[in-house]
């Protein structure tokens, strides 16, 4: 039941360059609009950095190599089914993880 | 005149505090899971319940606190950690952007407070009502942002607690809950999408995945992010027709 001073600094700085961007638009779209240009860049963002999210697990990095994650590609697959068959963010993430545990518990363990 | 105050009696029944906070139910099975798995994640990354909770309340974004707990595991320095949030949270500029444009009429304070408070499920809860023509106001959007917040900050201090009792927090595949709900956050991202753009962005997907992996040979994964981010929301710009 403590604060670590590192932590604490970690944890200052990272909430500072997290409100920054969600702030600096409530205050700057009364006066500038942005370039088409960078609204539409700004667009693709969000389907990049999830997709990048995703991807991210499918690999595990070691000191110096490159290995393929298969727990993770193995249950990703129904997981995506489920995702494009409900919509839902819920039952997607509670589905998800039961999957990966019950692999976990018969075949990883 | 009549209509005026018939929309101002409409507003003041349908878009209160209470009713924001109503609106936001249906995304609390979310915040609720993905809470716990932080909080898990948080102990098993070696942090104290106290700065677990302190970590949710103040930086208050699921996928950073993944990261952030990820990344002082593999003993990164406080300057990359801190830039890889801003990386990782540079997204929420964005959702900001899209949706300020309602809340120009009220005070700067009010401003500042809606979008400290702004997530991906709150903004998709918002603009999903802006797109369907309703009127939304602040009262309604800090009853939807607060209950959010206040959810997400018991979450990650109960599942901090749960953790601190499970000596295999992997073994239940509670880490596996980020991956999930990327995917499903993507999926729905892809639902909103015009169909004839459904080609491009999918197109788009398919580079990511290629660039993440070999840029994963050279870099470190969350550089990787960042990199083929960059480059592919570039390729969508320009092949945009």
């Amino acid at each position: 039941m403590s604060i670590h001073y590192p932590t604490l600094i970690i944890i200052l700085g990272c909430a500072l360059v997290t409100v920054v961007p969600r702030i600096v638009p409530f205050l700057v779209v009364r006066n500038i609009a942005l370039p088409e240009p960078v609204l539409k860049w700004l667009s693709y963002i969000p389907i990049c950095i999830l997709t990048a999210l995703v991807v991210e697990n499918f690999i595990i990095q070691a000191n110096d190599s490159v290995k393929i994650n298969w727990p993770v590609i193995i249950v990703v697959i129904p997981t995506l089914l489920i995702a494009l068959k409900t919509k839902s963010l819920s039952i997607t993430v509670i589905s998800g993880v039961g999957m990966m545990a019950l692999l976990r518990f018969f075949l990883w363990s | 005149m009549i209509a005026e105050k018939a929309v101002q009696q409409r507003e003041k029944v349908d878009l209160t505090f209470r009713q924001g906070a109503k609106d936001c139910i249906p995304t609390l099975l979310g915040y609720i899971s993905i809470g716990l798995a932080a909080g898990i994640v948080g102990v098993s990354s070696h942090l104290s319940i106290m700065e677990v909770t302190l970590l949710s309340a103040l930086v208050y974004a699921g996928a950073a606190q993944f990261i952030i707990c990820a990344l002082m595991v593999a003993n990164s320095s406080i300057s990359a950690i801190i830039l890889t949030t801003f990386i990782v949270n540079l997204r929420h500029f964005l959702l900001s952007a899209t949706i300020a444009p309602e809340f120009t009429k009220y005070s700067l304070l009010k401003n500042v407070g809606i979008g400290a408070l702004l997530t991906d499920e709150s903004f998709g809860v918002s603009s999903s009502k802006i797109a369907k023509g309703e009127p939304i106001n602040d009262r309604w959007m800090n009853g939807l942002n607060i209950t959010a917040y206040v959810s997400w900050i018991i979450a990650c201090t109960t599942g901090a607690i749960f953790g601190h009792m499970l000596s295999n927090p992997e073994a239940f595949g509670f880490d596996f809950a980020l991956t999930a709900m990327f995917l499903a956050l993507l999926v729905l991202q892809i639902e909103s999408v015009l169909p004839s753009k459904l080609n491009h962005y999918l197109r788009l997907i398919l580079y990511m995945a290629i660039i993440m992996i070999v840029l994963s040979f050279f870099v470190p994964s969350h550089v990787a992010v960042l990199i083929s981010t960059i480059i592919v929301a570039t390729i969508g710009v320009v092949t945009d027709k």
